[in-house]
Protein backbone atom coordinates (compact mmCIF):
# COMPACT_ATOMS: atom_id res chain seq x y z
CA UNK A 1 0.00 0.00 0.00
CA UNK A 2 1.12 3.50 -0.75
CA UNK A 3 1.92 5.26 2.53
CA UNK A 4 -0.40 8.11 3.51
CA UNK A 5 2.31 10.78 3.28
CA UNK A 6 2.82 10.05 -0.43
CA UNK A 7 -0.84 10.23 -1.44
CA UNK A 8 -1.13 13.95 -2.04
CA UNK A 9 1.96 14.25 -4.26
CA UNK A 10 1.80 16.04 -7.57
CA UNK A 11 0.75 13.37 -10.07
CA UNK A 12 2.56 14.98 -12.98
CA UNK A 13 5.91 14.82 -11.18
CA UNK A 14 7.50 12.05 -9.16
CA UNK A 15 4.14 11.33 -7.53
CA UNK A 16 3.14 9.56 -10.74
CA UNK A 17 5.97 7.06 -10.23
CA UNK A 18 4.84 6.19 -6.73
CA UNK A 19 1.28 5.71 -7.95
CA UNK A 20 2.45 3.59 -10.90
CA UNK A 21 4.50 1.30 -8.67
CA UNK A 22 1.52 0.89 -6.40
CA UNK A 23 -0.70 0.03 -9.35
CA UNK A 24 1.90 -2.49 -10.55
CA UNK A 25 2.22 -4.29 -7.23
CA UNK A 26 0.20 -3.12 -4.24
CA UNK A 27 2.41 -4.94 -1.73
CA UNK A 28 5.75 -3.71 -3.01
CA UNK A 29 5.95 -0.33 -1.27
CA UNK A 30 6.32 -0.61 2.48
CA UNK A 31 7.08 3.03 3.25
CA UNK A 32 8.30 6.15 1.57
CA UNK A 33 8.93 9.83 1.88
CA UNK A 34 9.20 12.96 -0.20
CA UNK A 35 11.84 15.14 1.35
CA UNK A 36 13.90 18.02 -0.06
CA UNK A 37 12.43 17.33 -3.49
CA UNK A 38 13.65 13.74 -3.53
CA UNK A 39 11.36 10.74 -3.55
CA UNK A 40 12.33 7.65 -1.59
CA UNK A 41 10.34 4.45 -1.86
CA UNK A 42 10.99 1.58 0.49
CA UNK A 43 10.51 -1.68 -1.31
CA UNK A 44 9.92 -5.09 0.24
CA UNK A 45 13.21 -6.94 -0.46
CA UNK A 46 11.68 -9.97 -2.27
CA UNK A 47 10.04 -7.57 -4.77
CA UNK A 48 13.10 -5.57 -5.74
CA UNK A 49 13.85 -7.23 -9.09
CA UNK A 50 10.28 -7.10 -10.37
CA UNK A 51 9.87 -3.47 -9.28
CA UNK A 52 13.18 -2.49 -10.90
CA UNK A 53 12.20 -4.25 -14.11
CA UNK A 54 8.88 -2.40 -14.12
CA UNK A 55 10.58 0.94 -13.49
CA UNK A 56 13.12 0.38 -16.25
CA UNK A 57 10.86 -0.94 -19.00
CA UNK A 58 7.54 0.77 -18.21
CA UNK A 59 8.58 3.96 -16.43
CA UNK A 60 11.69 4.81 -18.51
CA UNK A 61 14.22 4.66 -15.65
CA UNK A 62 16.86 3.43 -18.06
CA UNK A 63 19.81 4.34 -15.87
CA UNK A 64 20.85 2.89 -12.57
CA UNK A 65 23.00 5.62 -11.13
CA UNK A 66 24.40 3.80 -8.14
CA UNK A 67 23.79 1.09 -5.56
CA UNK A 68 25.14 1.41 -2.07
CA UNK A 69 24.45 0.46 1.52
CA UNK A 70 23.86 2.12 4.87
CA UNK A 71 24.54 0.39 8.16
CA UNK A 72 22.09 1.31 10.97
CA UNK A 73 23.92 -0.72 13.61
CA UNK A 74 22.78 -1.51 16.30
CA UNK A 75 19.20 -0.93 15.09
CA UNK A 76 17.26 -3.70 13.35
CA UNK A 77 16.73 -4.20 10.45
CA UNK A 78 20.35 -3.27 10.30
CA UNK A 79 21.16 -2.71 6.64
CA UNK A 80 19.67 -0.54 3.96
CA UNK A 81 20.46 -1.17 0.31
CA UNK A 82 19.95 2.09 -1.58
CA UNK A 83 19.38 2.29 -5.34
CA UNK A 84 19.45 5.59 -7.20
CA UNK A 85 17.57 5.52 -10.49
CA UNK A 86 17.57 8.12 -13.22
CA UNK A 87 15.13 8.67 -16.05
CA UNK A 88 16.59 10.79 -18.81
CA UNK A 89 13.26 11.04 -20.63
CA UNK A 90 11.35 12.38 -17.63
CA UNK A 91 14.38 14.10 -16.11
CA UNK A 92 13.64 12.54 -12.76
CA UNK A 93 15.52 10.72 -10.08
CA UNK A 94 14.19 8.13 -7.71
CA UNK A 95 15.63 6.43 -4.67
CA UNK A 96 14.67 2.87 -3.75
CA UNK A 97 15.52 1.40 -0.43
CA UNK A 98 15.41 -2.14 0.95
CA UNK A 99 15.90 -2.94 4.60
CA UNK A 100 17.74 -6.16 5.45
CA UNK A 101 18.32 -7.92 8.78
CA UNK A 102 21.78 -7.83 10.34
CA UNK A 103 22.05 -11.59 10.85
CA UNK A 104 21.94 -12.64 7.21
CA UNK A 105 21.69 -9.73 4.77
CA UNK A 106 20.73 -11.26 1.44
CA UNK A 107 18.91 -9.70 -1.49
CA UNK A 108 18.46 -10.61 -5.11
CA UNK A 109 20.79 -8.92 -7.55
CA UNK A 110 19.40 -6.45 -10.09
CA UNK A 111 22.15 -7.19 -12.63
CA UNK A 112 19.49 -8.89 -14.77
CA UNK A 113 17.81 -5.48 -15.13
CA UNK A 114 20.83 -3.17 -15.41
CA UNK A 115 24.27 -4.56 -16.13
CA UNK A 116 25.81 -1.56 -14.35
CA UNK A 117 24.63 -3.05 -11.05
CA UNK A 118 27.46 -5.58 -11.36
CA UNK A 119 30.27 -3.49 -9.89
CA UNK A 120 28.04 -1.48 -7.56
CA UNK A 121 26.73 -4.63 -5.95
CA UNK A 122 30.22 -6.06 -5.73
CA UNK A 123 31.29 -2.91 -3.93
CA UNK A 124 28.33 -3.11 -1.54
CA UNK A 125 29.15 -6.77 -0.90
CA UNK A 126 32.79 -5.95 -0.30
CA UNK A 127 32.30 -3.01 2.05
CA UNK A 128 29.09 -4.05 3.85
CA UNK A 129 28.93 -7.81 3.52
CA UNK A 130 25.50 -7.78 1.91
CA UNK A 131 25.15 -10.80 -0.37
CA UNK A 132 23.43 -10.50 -3.72
CA UNK A 133 22.03 -13.75 -5.01
CA UNK A 134 22.12 -14.48 -8.75
CA UNK A 135 25.02 -12.07 -9.15
CA UNK A 136 27.32 -13.27 -11.96
CA UNK A 137 30.59 -12.53 -10.17
CA UNK A 138 30.21 -11.69 -6.50
CA UNK A 139 33.81 -11.12 -5.41
CA UNK A 140 35.55 -8.37 -3.49
CA UNK A 141 36.36 -5.37 -5.66
CA UNK A 142 38.09 -2.78 -3.45
CA UNK A 143 39.71 -4.84 -0.72
CA UNK A 144 42.13 -7.75 -1.30
CA UNK A 145 40.55 -11.14 -1.84
CA UNK A 146 41.72 -12.50 1.52
CA UNK A 147 40.57 -9.53 3.61
CA UNK A 148 38.65 -10.14 6.83
CA UNK A 149 35.59 -8.05 7.61
CA UNK A 150 33.64 -5.39 5.79
CA UNK A 151 35.09 -1.90 6.34
CA UNK A 152 32.01 0.28 6.00
CA UNK A 153 30.10 -1.55 8.73
CA UNK A 154 29.69 0.61 11.79
CA UNK A 155 31.25 -2.00 14.07
CA UNK A 156 34.42 -2.08 11.98
CA UNK A 157 37.15 0.07 13.61
CA UNK A 158 38.22 3.28 11.93
CA UNK A 159 41.90 2.82 12.79
CA UNK A 160 43.96 -0.33 12.89
CA UNK A 161 45.33 -1.87 16.07
CA UNK A 162 49.01 -1.68 16.92
CA UNK A 163 50.92 -4.91 16.40
CA UNK B 1 45.19 -12.72 -6.64
CA UNK B 2 45.61 -15.62 -9.05
CA UNK B 3 45.81 -14.71 -12.70
CA UNK B 4 42.69 -16.50 -13.74
CA UNK B 5 39.69 -15.38 -15.71
CA UNK B 6 36.25 -16.56 -14.75
CA UNK B 7 35.29 -19.43 -16.89
CA UNK B 8 32.04 -18.68 -18.59
CA UNK B 9 33.28 -19.61 -22.05
CA UNK B 10 30.91 -20.23 -24.89
CA UNK B 11 31.37 -23.65 -26.53
CA UNK B 12 32.36 -22.10 -29.87
CA UNK B 13 35.12 -20.16 -28.14
CA UNK B 14 36.73 -23.34 -26.82
CA UNK B 15 38.89 -23.64 -29.90
CA UNK B 16 40.18 -20.11 -29.51
CA UNK B 17 40.65 -20.48 -25.78
CA UNK B 18 43.10 -23.32 -26.17
CA UNK B 19 45.60 -21.26 -28.10
CA UNK B 20 45.05 -18.01 -26.27
CA UNK B 21 47.37 -16.33 -23.81
CA UNK B 22 46.65 -14.08 -20.84
CA UNK B 23 48.39 -10.74 -20.79
CA UNK B 24 48.53 -8.67 -17.66
CA UNK B 25 48.51 -4.93 -18.28
CA UNK B 26 49.15 -2.77 -15.25
CA UNK B 27 48.82 -1.87 -12.46
CA UNK B 28 52.05 0.02 -13.11
CA UNK B 29 51.48 0.58 -16.80
CA UNK B 30 52.05 4.24 -17.70
CA UNK B 31 49.04 4.40 -20.02
CA UNK B 32 46.56 3.34 -17.39
CA UNK B 33 46.86 6.71 -15.62
CA UNK B 34 47.20 5.33 -12.16
CA UNK B 35 46.87 1.79 -11.05
CA UNK B 36 44.37 0.10 -13.30
CA UNK B 37 45.07 -3.53 -14.02
CA UNK B 38 43.62 -5.18 -17.09
CA UNK B 39 43.73 -8.92 -17.51
CA UNK B 40 43.42 -9.63 -21.18
CA UNK B 41 43.05 -12.94 -22.88
CA UNK B 42 44.50 -12.73 -26.36
CA UNK B 43 44.10 -14.74 -29.48
CA UNK B 44 46.96 -13.43 -31.54
CA UNK B 45 46.39 -9.70 -31.44
CA UNK B 46 42.66 -9.91 -30.82
CA UNK B 47 41.32 -9.51 -27.30
CA UNK B 48 38.99 -12.37 -26.50
CA UNK B 49 38.23 -11.38 -22.95
CA UNK B 50 39.13 -8.44 -20.78
CA UNK B 51 38.72 -8.11 -17.08
CA UNK B 52 39.55 -4.88 -15.26
CA UNK B 53 40.86 -5.19 -11.74
CA UNK B 54 40.50 -2.09 -9.59
CA UNK B 55 40.94 -1.26 -5.93
CA UNK B 56 44.68 -0.64 -5.79
CA UNK B 57 44.04 2.98 -4.77
CA UNK B 58 41.25 2.28 -2.29
CA UNK B 59 41.83 4.60 0.64
CA UNK B 60 38.58 4.29 2.57
CA UNK B 61 37.55 7.88 2.05
CA UNK B 62 33.87 7.03 2.55
CA UNK B 63 34.70 5.62 5.98
CA UNK B 64 36.78 8.69 6.81
CA UNK B 65 33.77 10.94 6.15
CA UNK B 66 32.00 9.33 9.10
CA UNK B 67 34.54 10.54 11.66
CA UNK B 68 35.20 14.07 10.41
CA UNK B 69 33.01 17.11 11.06
CA UNK B 70 31.22 18.26 7.93
CA UNK B 71 33.46 21.24 7.24
CA UNK B 72 36.71 19.31 7.70
CA UNK B 73 35.54 16.59 5.35
CA UNK B 74 35.71 19.03 2.43
CA UNK B 75 39.44 18.34 2.24
CA UNK B 76 38.72 14.66 1.62
CA UNK B 77 36.70 15.42 -1.47
CA UNK B 78 39.72 17.04 -3.15
CA UNK B 79 41.55 13.79 -2.94
CA UNK B 80 38.87 11.69 -4.60
CA UNK B 81 39.32 13.00 -8.11
CA UNK B 82 42.65 14.77 -7.90
CA UNK B 83 42.37 16.24 -11.39
CA UNK B 84 39.03 17.89 -10.67
CA UNK B 85 39.19 18.81 -6.98
CA UNK B 86 36.82 21.77 -7.15
CA UNK B 87 34.07 19.78 -8.85
CA UNK B 88 34.17 17.37 -5.94
CA UNK B 89 34.19 20.21 -3.41
CA UNK B 90 31.14 21.61 -5.14
CA UNK B 91 29.18 18.36 -5.19
CA UNK B 92 29.78 17.72 -1.51
CA UNK B 93 29.10 21.32 -0.42
CA UNK B 94 25.86 21.45 -2.42
CA UNK B 95 24.68 18.21 -0.84
CA UNK B 96 25.34 19.41 2.70
CA UNK B 97 23.89 22.84 1.94
CA UNK B 98 20.75 21.14 0.68
CA UNK B 99 20.48 19.30 4.00
CA UNK B 100 21.04 22.53 5.90
CA UNK B 101 18.73 24.54 3.66
CA UNK B 102 21.40 27.21 3.20
CA UNK B 103 21.00 30.07 0.76
CA UNK B 104 24.28 30.87 -1.03
CA UNK B 105 24.80 34.51 -2.09
CA UNK B 106 25.12 35.25 -5.82
CA UNK B 107 28.79 36.19 -5.81
CA UNK B 108 29.76 32.88 -4.22
CA UNK B 109 27.63 31.01 -6.73
CA UNK B 110 29.14 32.74 -9.72
CA UNK B 111 32.62 32.33 -8.33
CA UNK B 112 31.87 28.63 -7.93
CA UNK B 113 30.70 28.39 -11.52
CA UNK B 114 33.82 30.16 -12.78
CA UNK B 115 36.25 28.03 -10.80
CA UNK B 116 34.44 24.78 -11.57
CA UNK B 117 34.77 25.58 -15.24
CA UNK B 118 38.47 26.25 -14.71
CA UNK B 119 38.60 22.80 -13.15
CA UNK B 120 36.97 21.37 -16.25
CA UNK B 121 39.61 23.06 -18.40
CA UNK B 122 42.33 21.76 -16.11
CA UNK B 123 41.01 18.22 -16.26
CA UNK B 124 40.42 18.23 -20.01
CA UNK B 125 43.91 19.64 -20.61
CA UNK B 126 45.53 16.87 -18.61
CA UNK B 127 43.34 14.37 -20.41
CA UNK B 128 44.26 15.71 -23.85
CA UNK B 129 47.95 15.86 -22.98
CA UNK B 130 48.19 12.33 -21.65
CA UNK B 131 45.82 10.84 -24.20
CA UNK B 132 47.93 12.31 -27.01
CA UNK B 133 51.13 11.07 -25.41
CA UNK B 134 49.65 7.57 -25.12
CA UNK B 135 48.93 7.55 -28.82
CA UNK B 136 52.34 8.98 -29.66
CA UNK B 137 51.81 12.72 -30.18
CA UNK B 138 54.46 13.96 -27.80
CA UNK B 139 54.40 17.70 -28.38
CA UNK B 140 50.70 18.22 -27.51
CA UNK B 141 51.62 17.47 -23.93
CA UNK B 142 53.91 20.49 -23.75
CA UNK B 143 51.28 22.86 -25.14
CA UNK B 144 48.54 21.62 -22.84
CA UNK B 145 50.66 21.80 -19.73
CA UNK B 146 51.59 25.39 -20.54
CA UNK B 147 47.96 26.42 -20.10
CA UNK B 148 47.38 24.04 -17.24
CA UNK B 149 50.23 25.66 -15.34
CA UNK B 150 48.54 29.03 -15.69
CA UNK B 151 45.27 27.57 -14.39
CA UNK B 152 47.06 26.09 -11.39
CA UNK B 153 48.55 29.52 -10.70
CA UNK B 154 45.08 31.01 -10.78
CA UNK B 155 43.96 28.38 -8.26
CA UNK B 156 46.95 29.24 -6.13
CA UNK B 157 46.06 32.92 -6.26
CA UNK B 158 42.55 32.13 -5.00
CA UNK B 159 43.23 29.51 -2.40
CA UNK B 160 46.97 29.32 -1.74
CA UNK B 161 47.05 25.80 -3.17
CA UNK B 162 47.71 24.56 -6.66
CA UNK B 163 45.87 21.25 -6.65
CA UNK B 164 44.14 20.34 -3.40
CA UNK B 165 42.43 23.69 -3.17
CA UNK B 166 39.44 22.98 -0.86
CA UNK B 167 38.30 26.45 -1.88
CA UNK B 168 34.57 25.78 -1.73
CA UNK B 169 33.32 25.40 1.81
CA UNK B 170 29.89 24.68 3.18
CA UNK B 171 28.22 28.08 3.05
CA UNK B 172 30.33 29.71 0.35
CA UNK B 173 34.03 30.11 -0.28
CA UNK B 174 37.02 29.53 1.97
CA UNK B 175 38.60 32.96 1.49
CA UNK B 176 37.67 36.29 0.02
CA UNK B 177 38.51 36.39 -3.70
CA UNK B 178 41.94 38.02 -4.02
CA UNK B 179 42.32 41.56 -5.26
CA UNK B 180 42.97 41.79 -8.97
CA UNK B 181 41.70 38.29 -9.76
CA UNK B 182 39.76 39.52 -12.78
CA UNK B 183 42.84 40.88 -14.59
CA UNK B 184 44.54 37.54 -14.17
CA UNK B 185 41.50 35.60 -15.35
CA UNK B 186 40.93 38.02 -18.23
CA UNK B 187 44.52 37.66 -19.39
CA UNK B 188 44.11 33.91 -19.48
CA UNK B 189 40.68 33.78 -21.06
CA UNK B 190 41.62 36.27 -23.79
CA UNK B 191 44.29 33.98 -25.17
CA UNK B 192 42.80 30.60 -24.33
CA UNK B 193 40.58 30.13 -27.43
CA UNK B 194 43.61 30.67 -29.65
CA UNK B 195 45.49 28.07 -27.62
CA UNK B 196 42.69 25.57 -28.27
CA UNK B 197 43.16 26.36 -31.96
CA UNK B 198 46.80 25.40 -31.52
CA UNK B 199 45.90 21.98 -30.13
CA UNK B 200 43.44 21.49 -32.91
CA UNK B 201 46.07 22.45 -35.47
CA UNK B 202 48.26 19.70 -34.09
CA UNK B 203 45.62 16.99 -33.98
CA UNK B 204 42.26 17.48 -35.66
CA UNK B 205 43.45 17.00 -39.22
CA UNK B 206 46.54 15.02 -38.39
CA UNK B 207 46.38 11.79 -40.44
CA UNK B 208 48.19 9.73 -37.79
CA UNK B 209 45.84 10.97 -35.08
CA UNK B 210 42.82 10.23 -37.25
CA UNK B 211 44.17 6.82 -38.14
CA UNK B 212 44.68 5.92 -34.52
CA UNK B 213 41.34 7.22 -33.25
CA UNK B 214 38.65 7.13 -35.92
CA UNK B 215 36.35 4.13 -35.68
CA UNK B 216 38.12 2.91 -32.55
CA UNK B 217 36.51 2.16 -29.20
CA UNK B 218 32.95 2.12 -30.49
CA UNK B 219 30.31 1.00 -28.02
CA UNK B 220 26.61 1.40 -28.61
CA UNK B 221 24.56 4.00 -26.76
CA UNK B 222 22.23 1.35 -25.31
CA UNK B 223 25.19 -0.55 -23.90
CA UNK B 224 26.64 2.60 -22.41
CA UNK B 225 23.42 3.56 -20.66
CA UNK B 226 23.01 0.04 -19.38
CA UNK B 227 26.60 -0.14 -18.14
CA UNK B 228 26.52 3.17 -16.30
CA UNK B 229 28.66 5.29 -18.61
CA UNK B 230 28.14 9.06 -18.31
CA UNK B 231 29.59 12.35 -19.47
CA UNK B 232 31.43 13.14 -22.71
CA UNK B 233 31.24 9.52 -23.84
CA UNK B 234 27.45 9.69 -24.00
CA UNK B 235 27.60 13.07 -25.71
CA UNK B 236 29.96 11.66 -28.34
CA UNK B 237 27.28 9.05 -29.04
CA UNK B 238 24.69 11.71 -29.80
CA UNK B 239 22.85 11.89 -26.48
CA UNK B 240 22.55 15.49 -25.33
CA UNK B 241 22.81 14.95 -21.61
CA UNK B 242 24.41 17.34 -19.18
CA UNK B 243 23.42 17.89 -15.56
CA UNK B 244 24.29 21.58 -15.92
CA UNK B 245 21.34 21.89 -18.30
CA UNK B 246 18.90 19.22 -17.12
CA UNK B 247 19.30 19.65 -13.36
CA UNK B 248 20.89 23.09 -13.00
CA UNK B 249 22.75 23.84 -9.79
CA UNK B 250 24.72 26.90 -8.61
CA UNK B 251 22.82 29.14 -11.07
CA UNK B 252 24.09 27.40 -14.22
CA UNK B 253 20.70 28.18 -15.75
CA UNK B 254 21.77 31.83 -15.98
CA UNK B 255 24.70 31.08 -18.27
CA UNK B 256 24.59 30.76 -22.00
CA UNK B 257 26.49 27.75 -23.35
CA UNK B 258 26.05 24.83 -25.69
CA UNK B 259 26.31 21.12 -24.94
CA UNK B 260 28.41 19.74 -27.79
CA UNK B 261 27.44 16.37 -29.22
CA UNK B 262 28.72 14.10 -31.99
CA UNK B 263 27.24 10.96 -33.44
CA UNK B 264 30.28 8.91 -34.52
CA UNK B 265 30.73 7.43 -31.06
CA UNK B 266 34.44 6.66 -31.42
CA UNK B 267 37.65 7.88 -29.81
CA UNK B 268 37.98 10.69 -32.32
CA UNK B 269 34.49 12.08 -31.65
CA UNK B 270 35.14 11.97 -27.90
CA UNK B 271 38.20 14.09 -28.57
CA UNK B 272 36.14 16.58 -30.58
CA UNK B 273 33.46 16.75 -27.90
CA UNK B 274 35.99 17.49 -25.17
CA UNK B 275 37.77 20.12 -27.24
CA UNK B 276 34.46 21.85 -27.88
CA UNK B 277 33.65 21.61 -24.18
CA UNK B 278 36.84 23.51 -23.47
CA UNK B 279 35.67 26.32 -25.72
CA UNK B 280 32.27 26.35 -24.02
CA UNK B 281 33.88 26.41 -20.59
CA UNK B 282 35.91 29.41 -21.67
CA UNK B 283 32.64 31.09 -22.68
CA UNK B 284 31.13 30.41 -19.27
CA UNK B 285 34.23 31.74 -17.51
CA UNK B 286 34.04 34.94 -19.50
CA UNK B 287 30.34 35.41 -18.68
CA UNK B 288 30.99 34.76 -15.01
CA UNK B 289 33.90 37.18 -14.95
CA UNK B 290 32.03 39.96 -16.76
CA UNK B 291 28.82 39.60 -14.80
CA UNK B 292 30.21 38.81 -11.36
CA UNK B 293 27.56 40.14 -8.95
CA UNK B 294 28.75 42.18 -5.98
CA UNK B 295 27.95 41.24 -2.44
CA UNK B 296 29.00 38.74 0.18
CA UNK B 297 30.98 35.63 -0.73
CA UNK B 298 29.62 33.46 2.05
CA UNK B 299 26.19 32.73 3.41
CA UNK B 300 24.68 34.68 6.27
CA UNK B 301 24.42 31.77 8.66
CA UNK B 302 26.45 32.27 11.83
CA UNK B 303 25.94 28.69 13.02
CA UNK B 304 27.70 27.28 10.00
CA UNK B 305 29.95 29.90 8.45
CA UNK B 306 32.95 31.29 10.33
CA UNK B 307 32.65 35.01 11.13
CA UNK B 308 34.94 37.63 9.61
CA UNK B 309 38.28 38.04 11.35
CA UNK B 310 37.47 41.65 12.08
CA UNK B 311 34.11 40.88 13.68
CA UNK B 312 35.64 38.08 15.67
CA UNK B 313 38.10 40.45 17.27
CA UNK B 314 35.51 43.06 18.17
CA UNK B 315 32.23 41.27 18.84
CA UNK B 316 31.65 38.81 21.65
CA UNK B 317 28.91 36.95 19.79
CA UNK B 318 31.07 36.39 16.73
CA UNK B 319 33.86 35.11 18.94
CA UNK B 320 31.53 32.60 20.57
CA UNK B 321 30.29 31.35 17.20
CA UNK B 322 33.85 31.06 15.97
CA UNK B 323 34.84 29.05 19.03
CA UNK B 324 31.80 26.78 18.73
CA UNK B 325 32.28 26.07 15.04
CA UNK B 326 36.00 25.42 15.33
CA UNK B 327 35.84 23.21 18.40
CA UNK B 328 32.52 21.43 17.89
CA UNK B 329 31.53 21.83 14.27
CA UNK B 330 27.88 22.30 13.43
CA UNK B 331 24.90 20.01 13.44
CA UNK B 332 23.10 19.13 10.23
CA UNK B 333 19.38 18.25 10.28
CA UNK B 334 18.43 14.63 9.81
CA UNK B 335 17.76 13.49 6.26
CA UNK B 336 19.37 12.22 3.11
CA UNK B 337 20.12 13.85 -0.23
CA UNK B 338 21.62 12.79 -3.53
CA UNK B 339 23.20 15.77 -5.25
CA UNK B 340 24.31 15.32 -8.83
CA UNK B 341 26.69 17.62 -10.68
CA UNK B 342 28.40 17.37 -14.05
CA UNK B 343 32.05 16.73 -13.35
CA UNK B 344 34.54 16.79 -16.28
CA UNK B 345 34.22 13.01 -16.46
CA UNK B 346 30.47 12.67 -16.17
CA UNK B 347 27.83 12.32 -13.52
CA UNK B 348 29.19 12.91 -10.04
CA UNK B 349 26.71 12.24 -7.26
CA UNK B 350 27.08 12.77 -3.54
CA UNK B 351 24.72 10.75 -1.37
CA UNK B 352 24.89 12.21 2.12
CA UNK B 353 22.93 10.73 5.02
CA UNK B 354 22.72 12.78 8.19
CA UNK B 355 21.50 11.59 11.58
CA UNK B 356 21.40 15.09 13.05
CA UNK B 357 24.91 15.11 14.51
CA UNK B 358 28.02 17.06 13.53
CA UNK B 359 29.44 14.23 11.43
CA UNK B 360 27.89 12.61 8.40
CA UNK B 361 26.30 9.23 9.07
CA UNK B 362 27.18 7.99 5.62
CA UNK B 363 28.61 9.57 2.49
CA UNK B 364 28.62 7.69 -0.77
CA UNK B 365 30.17 9.08 -3.91
CA UNK B 366 28.75 8.06 -7.25
CA UNK B 367 31.91 8.73 -9.20
CA UNK B 368 31.94 8.93 -12.98
CA UNK B 369 35.19 6.99 -13.44
CA UNK B 370 33.80 3.93 -11.66
CA UNK B 371 30.78 3.81 -13.92
CA UNK B 372 32.76 4.47 -17.06
CA UNK B 373 35.42 1.85 -16.36
CA UNK B 374 32.80 -0.82 -16.05
CA UNK B 375 32.25 -0.59 -19.80
CA UNK B 376 35.90 -1.41 -20.61
CA UNK B 377 35.36 -5.10 -21.45
CA UNK B 378 32.43 -4.23 -23.70
CA UNK B 379 34.58 -1.68 -25.52
CA UNK B 380 37.77 -3.62 -26.07
CA UNK B 381 36.64 -7.23 -26.49
CA UNK B 382 36.98 -8.29 -30.08
CA UNK B 383 39.33 -5.44 -31.00
CA UNK B 384 43.08 -5.26 -31.46
CA UNK B 385 45.35 -4.96 -28.47
CA UNK B 386 47.00 -1.90 -30.01
CA UNK B 387 43.68 -0.03 -29.72
CA UNK B 388 43.21 -0.69 -26.03
CA UNK B 389 45.26 2.32 -25.00
CA UNK B 390 43.36 4.65 -27.30
CA UNK B 391 40.08 3.19 -26.11
CA UNK B 392 40.64 3.43 -22.38
CA UNK B 393 42.31 6.80 -22.85
CA UNK B 394 39.12 8.15 -24.38
CA UNK B 395 37.21 7.20 -21.23
CA UNK B 396 39.19 9.73 -19.20
CA UNK B 397 39.11 7.93 -15.88
CA UNK B 398 41.06 8.78 -12.77
CA UNK B 399 41.83 5.87 -10.50
CA UNK B 400 41.48 7.92 -7.33
CA UNK B 401 37.95 8.62 -8.49
CA UNK B 402 37.32 4.94 -9.19
CA UNK B 403 38.68 3.39 -6.02
CA UNK B 404 38.02 6.18 -3.51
Amino acid sequence: MLPENLRGLDVTGVGAVAAAVEAFDADAITAGKFDRNELTLEIAPPKIVSVCGFLKYDQSFVRLSTVTGVDRYPAEPRFEVVYHLHSIERNQRLRLKCRLPGADPVIESVTSVWRSANWYERETFDLFGIRFINHPNLRRIMMPEDWDGHPLRKDYPITGSRI
Amino acid sequence: MPVELENEAQPQQEQARRRSMVLNMGPQHPSTHGVLRLLMELDGEIIVKCQPDIGYLHTGIEKEFEVKPYQQAVTLTDRVDYLAPLSNNLGYCLAVEKLLGLEIPPQAQWMRVMLTEFTRLNSHLVWLATHAIDIGAMSVFLYCFREREEILRIFEMFSGQRMMTSYFRIGGLALEPPRGWNQRVKKFIDVFPSRVDEYENLLTNNPIWIGRTQGIGVISLEDMLDLGVTGPMLRAAGLKIDARKSEPYTSYEKFDFEVPTRTENDVYSRYLVRVEEMRQSARIIRQAMDGMPPGPWKADSPHVVLPDREKMKTQMEALIYHFKIVTEGFRVPEGEVFQVIESPRGELGYYVVSDGTKMAYRVHMRTPSFGNLQATPRMVEGTLIADVIAGIGSMDFVLGDTDR
